[in-house]
């Protein structure tokens, strides 16, 4: 079987409204990771429906904030937390926020230094 | 208003064989909210690929669990096959196929027994168990490790079976077929078991949906979801629908989970009976550049698989979505409004699987 | 005598430290009849007031390190530590980790080491067999202490 799996790239303008959409259109959220980008972080949402994935791409600088999409898929709360506190990426406005204690690890944002 | 109190449940608890902690809200004996925290398990591998050969990594993957492990291998390869635009010969297709389908086997085992001795029904524990022993023989002889295998590779798989091991894998799921049956017909119509499970940790198709479950725990609110339906490996030549049942409630996925094992029976005979002769790997030249997201269906569920390579034999990202990380938030509303009596019984049955979750 | 008596009725408990779950499912295989190792008397217990055998899989990080503590000092003397595995044993292919502090022996005292990645049942059985040789020496001296204590 062939199914959609793309990566597209979204500008934070206009990442809540594509969310609110997708939601609207019965997509559901599959992933989010974070990874580390030159000029701070990026993030990949990955949402499915039936077989298809379509993947948003958002590149934020690192003070930069980002919302969170647990209003609208408040399932997406455990893995937000992971990417704020591994990567130091500041999401703004979780429904259960842990504030960095989600893996309570010695070491802070682990994944933010390259090595 | 009856007076709320929070009970402490884990990290160590008789019924889990893995640490994981919830804080439950009470009501007199019902959960109003369960808050996880996790981490006990956490050792960060994620962070180990920036520092391995691509090449090397497959051994950590598998690693991330020692249940799960085929699949994991099996999905970091087949990511970076999709990079590196590599073809495998169908016959390592067929392999992993079979090895994944045995893997599929002893995890839903697995999890009976462990379901069977949280009702505190020993004698059917030790039966599932009992039988799980022989796809472990399988495993022992077909690859050299029980839990741990260690046969993928990036470009196909390190070990081959010969006819006379495809015929002796047939023969013995055949007969673990007739062993099951009686096992089945136990879980599915006792009545100390019925009494457990019907009407428990109801989700409806709609929430699982939106919630983001997967695996056995989506299919048992009847979504006909099965990632092995996109067809890698050599399940785009096989014969099969994915397992679904309609109720929703702990029974039903107790349900989805049996008729699993006997549709892995059937994909591994099929798949004995179609797979071709030729090699089983092709040698792999260069370093990966680009980034991939693959879906696979693991025992627990749909896990995704993110490779981000930059051309050198470091790769920059690997990120594993595991199908419990999915199956958390689900289960956390499932506990909303059940007994403190069946919580340890309604975390099992999303089947768990914390270190993958970890990491 | 109650000093013979103890290691042919050893409780066990299990507690996965930071593990892949591989050594922990082959633990749980050992109980089960292909490998039953219950007949030297050993009951798997959930309970670490009842224990005397403790087995430890995986190798420790920050978090699991109080919580193998407090297991610890919760098992009634004489007690023995099994390290499962060979990340129990010294961190095994975790120990670049950041997370991981090392095998157990770096927050408690262990009495026996069973390599193997993932350890087989035979290999743990072993393991447990030893401990218990272990246990009866500690147990005679725990005895023989408080007669002088008392003497």
């Amino acid at each position: 079987m062939e199914a959609q799996n793309t990566i597209e790239p979204i500008t934070m303008a206009e990442f809540i409204p594509q969310v609110l959409r997708f939601k609207q259109e019965g997509w559901h959220v599959v992933q989010i990771c974070a990874g580390r980008i030159p000029e701070g972080y990026e993030l990949s949402y990955s949402f499915g429906r039936d077989y298809d994935m379509r993947t948003l791409r958002l590149a934020v600088a690192e003070d930069e904030t980002v919302p969170s999409i647990t209003q609208a898929y408040p399932g997406a709360f455990l893995q937000e937390n992971e990417a704020a506190e591994l990567f130091g990426v500041h999401i703004v406005g979780i429904t259960q926020d842990y504030r960095g204690k989600l893996y309570r690890i010695a070491k802070e944002t682990p994944f933010k230094q390259k090595g | 208003m009856a007076k709320q109190s929070i009970v402490p449940f884990g990290p160590q608890h008789p019924v889990l064989p893995e640490p994981v902690h919830l804080d439950l809200v009470l009501e007199d004996e019902v959960v109003v909210k369960a808050v996880p925290s996790i981490g006990f398990v956490h050792r960060g591998l994620e962070k180990l690929v920036e520092t391995k050969d691509y090449k090397e990594y497959v051994y950590i993957a598998e690693r991330v669990c020692g249940i799960c492990s085929f699949g994991h291998g099996m999905g970091y390869c087949q990511c970076l096959e999709k990079i590196m635009d590599i073809d495998i010969p169908p016959r390592a297709k067929y392999l992993r196929t079979i090895w994944m389908e045995m893997s599929r086997i002893h995890s839903h085992l697995l999890w009976l027994g462990l379901l069977a001795d949280a009702m505190g029904f020993e004698s059917l524990f030790m039966q599932s168990w009992k039988l799980r022993e022989e796809v472990l023989d399988l495993f022992d002889a077909t690859t050299g490790g029980r839990v741990i295998f260690s046969v993928n590779c990036v470009g196909g798989v390190l070990k081959d079976m010969d006819d006379s091991m495809l015929k002796r894998i047939v023969d013995t799921v055949t007969d673990m077929e007739k062993e099951l049956r009686p096992i089945a017909e136990t879980f599915l119509r006792d009545y100390t078991v019925g009494t457990r499970l019907h009407g428990l940790g109801m989700l409806s198709a709609e929430h699982a949906k939106m919630m983001g479950a997967v695996g056995p725990m989506l299919r048992a609110s009847g979504v006909s979801y099965d990632a092995r339906k996109l067809g890698y490996a050599a399940y785009g030549d096989l014969d099969f629908e994915p397992v679904t049942a309609a109720d929703g409630d702990s029974f039903a996925r107790c349900e989805v989970r049996i008729r699993e094992i006997f549709q892995s029976i059937g994909l591994i005979r099929q798949a004995a009976a179609k797979i071709p002769a030729g090699p089983i790997a092709v040698p792999v030249k260069g370093n990966p550049n680009g980034e991939h997201f693959m879906r696979i269906e693991q025992p627990r569920g749909e896990a995704i698989y993110y490779v981000k390579a930059n051309g050198s034999k470091f790769i920059e990202r690997f990120r594993l979505r595991t199908p419990t990380t999915s199956n958390i938030p689900p289960m956390l509303e499932m506990l909303k409004g059940c007994q403190l009596a069946d919580v340890a019984l309604l975390i099992l049955t999303i089947d768990p699987c914390i270190s993958c979750t970890e990491r | 005598m109650a000093k013979t008596k103890l290691a042919k009725s050893p409780w066990m408990l299990h507690y996965d430290g930071s593990s892949c779950n591989g050594c922990d499912i082959e633990v749980l295989a050992c109980t089960t009849p292909r490998y039953d190792i219950e007949r030297f008397g050993i009951i798997n217990t959930g309970d670490p007031f009842q224990a005397d055998i403790l087995l430890i899989t995986g190798g420790v990080n920050f978090q699991s390190e109080s919580v193998i503590k407090q297991i610890y000092t919760q098992m009634p003397d004489p007690k023995v530590v099994v390290a499962v595995g060979i990340c129990a044993c010294t961190g095994g292919v975790f120990k670049d980790c950041y997370n991981i502090k090392g095998g157990i022996d770096t927050v408690i005292p262990v009495d026996v080491y069973v390599p193997g990645c993932a350890a087989r049942p035979q290999a743990i059985i072993d393991g447990v067999v030893k401990a218990l040789e272990i246990l009866q020496q500690k147990r005679e001296a725990y005895a023989a202490h408080r007669r002088q204590g008392k003497a």
